[in-house]
């Protein structure tokens, strides 16, 4: 147990941006050159501390949990199957620079670079709940942008029902992949509505720092109603589709892990209960809530639907 | 050093092999190094120690005759008591501290979770075993009816492995190589029983 915190630095981090960040023992990933310019003229003045976001309404006011749990336990195959194999391997991940491929059906369809996929959207600050398939859960301040105001510019059609998003694949960066533990690249999905809802959201940094590694950097999914695997991470491709997606884990498990996947205690997984939940940082589980208590703005989303079977 | 102060030096690392597992996880218990997860982590290394030392239990009686040092099996009953108390822990964990006594929750994970079941089923195997091991039950039972009993680990170790293989989320990789060691030890078992049976007449 020699490291214990993910933010760390290695090497593979030294870069001249290192040399006026103040926090640098903090930075472990860093961000695309664009993402400066992502939170306007004010971002390269906050990049002294970290980043700032707006705060939000949709922001929960539980007490966030520890930074070095966020980022030092991790379920990112990636980078190793233990939760603590992430924080220990994800410096070798080269997260800049970082190009994102738009396809499928929309109007403007292209590979572009990070910097100009966020630019112009102000980051916000999301503190939400993050609920694991595994039964345990925390509470993240995310810094991101919702991804509907991401989405809207490459013009999806109206053949656009889901979006598709897929991992980098890298394994000479990434060493998880060199087994394969699961069908790589890691690919997610959601539908369009669920994309452009406002929850939803493209994070880029957390507790006031550009993303760690570990955590997806440098953008990764926030889907906050969804067991956790679906906000996938390093995300390099995103895909307006007609057809509902394959996504990784639906395919290595079928029976035990649905394309929705919405947070619901009433919907054990084929292994375990999903009725409660532990907090990291807490010692008592505490009751699992629908949709992780974001019902009030996401179940409209599904009403009419058979979430027992669309599990 | 005579002889009866090397036996009791040998038995003593022996002893203290087995306890080490449990005295590192106190350690790390004790300084807050079990990760962000404490809970989830003991159960599951309780758990992986437990599987071990029955495995290696299970090691001994074929290591004793191919090395021909039949001395090696009086750690047998040592190693099989440390393998319990590990399970032990492992059941009294997810009782206490994950499902703090949540008597209705475990009795449905014990119905419904096959992972469970088969891991129940595997601790209520070993409880009459760990209950015989001390002297005073083996001479009652007499070594014959003692052995007898104590091959249900033929059934309890496959079905720890399996507890641990149905558990597992991606990776079987782990599971399964714990499964072929004691596919291993107990195909041995049975080649040592049909040779000796084939033998027994041809002597006779
Ligand atoms: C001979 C008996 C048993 C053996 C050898 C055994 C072994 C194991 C092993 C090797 C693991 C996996 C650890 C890992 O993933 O690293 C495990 C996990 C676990 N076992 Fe057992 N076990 C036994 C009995 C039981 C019993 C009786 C229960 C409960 C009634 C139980 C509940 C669990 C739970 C809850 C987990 C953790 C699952 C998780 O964290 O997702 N086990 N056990």
């Amino acid at each position: 147990m020699l490291i214990r915190h993910g933010g760390d630095l290695t090497e593979n981090d030294v870069t001249p941006r290192d040399v006026y960040l103040r926090r640098r023992d903090f930075m472990s990933g860093l961000i695309g050159g664009g993402l400066a310019l992502a939170g306007g003229a004010t971002a390269g003045a906050e990049a002294a501390t970290g980043l700032k976001g707006i705060a939000s309404p949709y922001s929960t006011k539980e007490t966030p949990t520890g930074r070095a749990d966020i980022t030092g336990y991790n379920n990112f195959y990636e980078f190793g199957l233990d939760k603590e194999d992430p924080a220990r391997n994800a410096g070798s991940l080269k997260a800049s620079p970082w190009t994102v491929k738009i396809d499928g059906h929309c109007n403007k369809p292209g590979t572009y670079d990070i910097g100009d996929f966020l630019r112009g959207n102000p980051l916000q600050q999301r503190i939400y709940r993050l609920r694991c398939v595994e039964g345990w859960s925390m509470v993240i301040p995310w810094l991101g942008v919702p991804l509907a105001d991401l989405l809207k510019k490459y013009e999806p059609t109206s053949k656009a029902k889901f979006v598709a998003f897929e991992t980098l694949y890298r394994p000479s960066e990434m060493p998880g992949q060199r087994r394969a533990v699961l069908d790589w690249p890691y690919r997610e999905g959601l539908r369009i509505d669920e994309a452009m809802h406002p929850l939803t959201i493209m994070a880029v940094g957390l507790y006031g720092e550009s993303l760690p590694n570990q955590n997806g950097a440098p953008m990764r999914l926030v889907v906050p109603w969804k067991y956790g695997f679906k906000s996938i991470k390093s995300v390099v491709r995103i895909s307006f589709v007609e057809k509902q997606p394959r996504t990784a884990w639906n395919d290595s498990a079928p029976q035990e892990y649905g394309f929705y996947s919405n947070v619901n205690p009433t919907v054990d997984h084929p292994r375990w209960s999903q009725a409660s939940e532990r907090r990291i940082g807490e010692f008592r589980r505490r009751e699992t809530l629908m949709f992780n208590g974001y019902g009030g703005q996401v179940a409209g989303l599904y009403s009419g639907m058979d979430l027992k079977k669309n599990f | 050093m005579d002889r009866r102060a090397l036996d009791r030096l040998v038995y003593g690392l022996v002893w203290l092999a087995c306890f080490a597992p449990l005295l590192w996880l106190a350690w790390r218990g004790f300084n807050n190094d079990l990760g962000a997860n404490p809970i989830d982590k003991l159960i599951r290394e309780l758990g992986v120690w437990g599987l071990r030392l029955l495995i290696v239990g299970l090691a001994i009686t074929p290591l004793a005759r191919i090395l021909k040092q039949p001395r090696l099996i009086r750690f047998r009953r040592t190693v099989g008591l440390f393998a319990f108390a590990y399970v032990l822990l492992h059941l009294t964990n997810y009782v206490v501290t994950d499902q703090w006594f949540d008597w209705a929750a475990i009795g449905k994970d014990i119905l419904k979770r096959p992972f469970i079941t088969v891991g129940m089923a595997a601790f209520v195997l070993l409880v009459p075993l760990a209950v015989t091991s001390t002297n005073w039950a083996l001479r009652k039972l007499g070594p014959v009816r003692w052995r007898k009993l104590h091959r249900l680990t033929y059934l309890i170790v496959p079905l720890g492995v399996i507890h641990y293989l149905m558990l597992v989320k991606a990776d079987h990789q782990p599971p399964l190589i714990y499964g072929a060691i004691v596919a291993l030890l107990l195909g041995w078992r049975m080649w040592e029983a049909t040779r000796k049976r084939i033998n027994r007449p041809a002597r006779g």
